[in-house]
């Protein structure tokens, strides 16, 4: 107490070790990091996408290649129909996992398996929609270095609208198959009492914290691509 | 003991409480910016498109924000973290507006200075048949030359990309 000399006293205690400054577990706070790389990663690949349409005269109108429904007969177009089925399953997915944390939290192993499965669920019912709408496309001729579309002015389009989105959507789709295989060996290691044994669900949180990622990124794949 | 636990189910209902709202908060915002985007399809007026893309892109923010701090639960860790995280990402900023500027001033660079760039956005090509495609593609062709007849006429037909 009556040591308080130095410039910050707390900050020197706070960092003197015995202490967790951040408040956080390890794994926790790594996991956040490797998030922030994988940020950076995703905006590369937005904003590379951003560059190259600023830089192009014309550019194809999404609503009219994303206009097609499971099902529907020849002829019906439902623009942002599907994908906004697609926006809302990984929603409600992101929150099924946010309530199985939370009764991680609590100890609640009943309530962590109830809800692991049904982000579980979620995540491959999303993965379904993209891989229908994928081959969909394939289906009209769209893959890398493939574009049947034209410009919404008519004009011949690059095939730079069908790579990005390929790329883009890809690299966010094998994310969430990662996460869902990430969600799947959660799943069993709670079935396993594993997290019962340790006495936190910590391990929870983490791959929480990474689905809740993919979503975010999401947000703005969604945005870019389709609405914007 | 009773006690803690009251504290516990108070916190627990806080909790939900703010899980609930904050799924409400996500879903009213996506279907705003689906209800604007509808709105859009049919849309002419440039300037307003730009208006509504712009609402877009602050909605899209805002559920980015809140899915990092709420469901990410990044608004209740220690400060500390929280800036090691948000002050790196501050580098978009950056990012964002030098590359759209660059590829901007790319493509006003390429329509003064190179002629066959600008020509390709002004010819329109025949909307293509799944069924009769190579005499479409004649037509095509040849809607090209009369679209654009004081075009040097040496010069080859412009394929494209697909």
């Amino acid at each position: 107490m009556s040591t308080t000399t130095t410039a910050s006293p707390n900050e020197a205690k706070l960092w003197g070790g015995g202490k967790s400054p951040f408040n956080s577990e390890y794994g926790k706070v790594m996991m956040w990091y490797f998030l922030m790389s994988d940020a950076f990663t995703f905006g590369a690949f937005l904003i590379s996408y951003g560059t190259v349409r600023f830089s192009t005269n014309g550019w194809p109108n999404s609503n009219e290649v994303f206009r097609s429904f499971p099902f529907a007969p020849d002829g019906v177009h439902a623009p942002l129909v599907f994908v906004s089925i697609m926006t809302f399953i990984l929603i409600i997915s992101s929150v099924t996992m946010v309530l199985a944390v939370h009764a991680g939290k609590n100890m609640d192993k009943s309530g962590v398996v109830r809800n692991m499965i049904l982000t579980i669920i979620g995540g491959l019912a999303f993965l379904s929609c993209q891989a229908w709408e994928w081959n969909h496309l394939h289906s009209e001729g769209a893959w890398w270095g493939m574009n049947p579309f034209l410009n919404a002015d008519g004009t011949a389009s690059t095939t730079n609208f069908t790579n990005f989105f390929f790329t883009i959507t890809g690299f966010h789709g094998f994310h969430v198959f990662s996460g869902v295989v990430i969600n799947i060996i959660m799943l069993i290691m709670t079935l396993l009492n594993k997290f019962e044994q340790r006495g936190h669900y910590l391990m929870i949180e983490k791959a929480g914290l990474y689905w809740h990622f993919v979503d975010l990124v999401w947000v703005f794949v969604f945005t870019i691509f389709y609405l914007l | 003991m009773s006690h803690s636990h009251t504290d516990q189910e108070a916190h627990n209902a806080e909790a939900m409480a703010e899980i609930k709202k904050v799924t409400i908060i996500l879903s009213v915002f996506t279907i705003i910016e689906l209800m604007l985007g509808f709105w859009m399809m049919s849309m002419t007026s440039v300037a307003l498109k730009l208006a509504i893309k712009g609402t877009i892109v602050i909605l899209m923010m805002a559920k980015a924000f809140y899915i990092v701090a709420y469901f990410m639960h990044l608004k209740h860790e220690v400060k500390n973290l929280i800036m090691t995280i948000i002050v790196p990402l501050l580098l978009f900023v950056w990012f964002i507006s030098a590359f759209l500027w660059d590829g901007s001033s790319f493509r006003n660079l390429r329509n003064d200075y190179d002629p066959h760039f600008k020509e390709q956005a002004t010819i329109k090509v025949e909307q293509k048949e799944e069924a009769h495609g190579a005499s479409k593609q004649e037509a095509a062709e040849t809607k090209h030359e009369s679209l654009a007849p004081t075009k040097e006429t040496s010069k080859p037909e412009p394929t494209p990309y697909y």
